[in-house]
């Protein structure tokens, strides 16, 4: 009891500052919580399969298919890969995150990683179309061309900046969360 | 209709496991559920930030701040108000789209899109869990100066 009250304390906290903001401010609060309602049924929809996707691929992938393809010696075909991936993903960028967490698990190469979370957020196929269709296929295509190097740039410098033995804390904790 | 492939996937994959080893199948979900369980909190806490600032940042306030004519300044907030909202893309798209109507400049579209995408202070609570502090601030920070390139090239390329 004492630990699951640890845990969701910063979200009692923010139930409190919720309801101070709706007896302030009772439309923007009563606003605020639709959308926040509004927000979890589309989470509740995304989330599963996202989530059952992530225990199949911990499951039936072992850890050595995973280091042969994207791990530390699979140079561009672990690059190109991550950004596949990446790219083909559906769903919102924090279901990304539990993905890469069992990518650390099952020993992807943290650059790799970081390009995986960058092409979900950026270059996502699905999300193109809804793109083009609303704001027009030269800034869409514009958009997707910088943003490429983008991810690659971004992933290099993280990698530049955060030690080995970070990334080996990352990894430890990742490999923890869905034991 | 993404949702819509990631269930047909999902259901696909999970029938073909559960066929050839119930077993690691159940294992599976018992591993998935743990993994949600693991970061259910921090999604709550995501959950009830974003109701507040989308509530706080509609479009029409949005649209008066990022106006054409709102040059460095209007870029520079446009791509402060696209880190913190975190909208998904068949909502956020006709919404740049209707700001671009309601008279946002396309630079600063250009970084309100990118940052909406690269960015996002209100899952900040989410990444931080899975890759600690540092990696997070760097992986949002360079996303948000990276945006600005972004937006720049967009202003010169599409007319």
């Amino acid at each position: 009891m004492k630990k699951l009250l640890k845990r969701y304390r910063v979200f009692l906290l923010s139930v409190a500052i919720f309801a101070v903001l709706i007896m302030m401010n009772r439309d923007l609060g009563i606003k605020a919580l639709g959308i926040s309602a509004y927000s979890f049924r589309e989470m509740l929809l995304v989330v599963p399969p996202v989530f059952v996707l992530l225990g199949l691929l911990d499951v039936w992938v072992p850890r050595e298919t995973m280091i042969k393809y994207m791990g530390e010696d699979s140079g561009f075909k672990g690059t190109l890969l991550a950004f596949i991936l990446g790219s083909a993903a559906a769903g919102p960028l924090y279901g990304a995150f539990p993905i890469a967490a069992v990518f650390m698990k099952k020993g992807v190469k943290f650059s790799n990683v970081l390009i995986f979370i960058g092409a979900w957020a950026t270059t996502k196929i699905p999300m193109l179309l809804f793109e083009i269709a609303a704001l027009g296929t030269q800034f869409a295509f514009t958009r997707l061309i910088v943003n490429i190097p983008g991810i690659l740039i971004i992933a290099y410098i993280i990698t530049k900046f955060v030690s080995k033995k970070e990334v080996e804390e990352m990894y430890a904790a990742a490999a923890k969360m869905t034991e | 209709m993404e949702t819509y492939i990631l269930y047909g996937v999902t259901f696909i994959l999970f029938i073909l496991s559960a066929l050839k080893d119930k077993k690691k199948t159940k294992m599976s979900l018992k591993k998935a559920w743990k993994a949600f369980e693991n970061i259910l909190p921090e999604f709550l806490v995501v959950l009830l930030l974003l109701g507040v600032m989308l509530a706080v940042l509609e479009p029409a306030v949005i649209s008066k701040i990022i106006g054409a004519e709102s040059g460095w300044r209007g870029t520079i907030l446009a791509a402060l108000v696209g880190s913190i909202v975190l909208i998904p893309g068949f909502v956020a798209f006709p919404t740049a789209d209707l700001l671009l109507q309601g008279g946002a400049g396309l630079v600063q579209i250009g970084a309100f899109v990118s940052t909406l995408m690269m960015v996002g202070i209100v899952t900040f609570p989410v990444e931080i869990k899975y890759f600690g502090k540092k990696t997070s601030i760097l992986r949002n920070g360079l996303g948000f100066l990276f945006s600005f390139l972004v937006a720049g090239i967009i202003g010169i390329v599409v007319r």
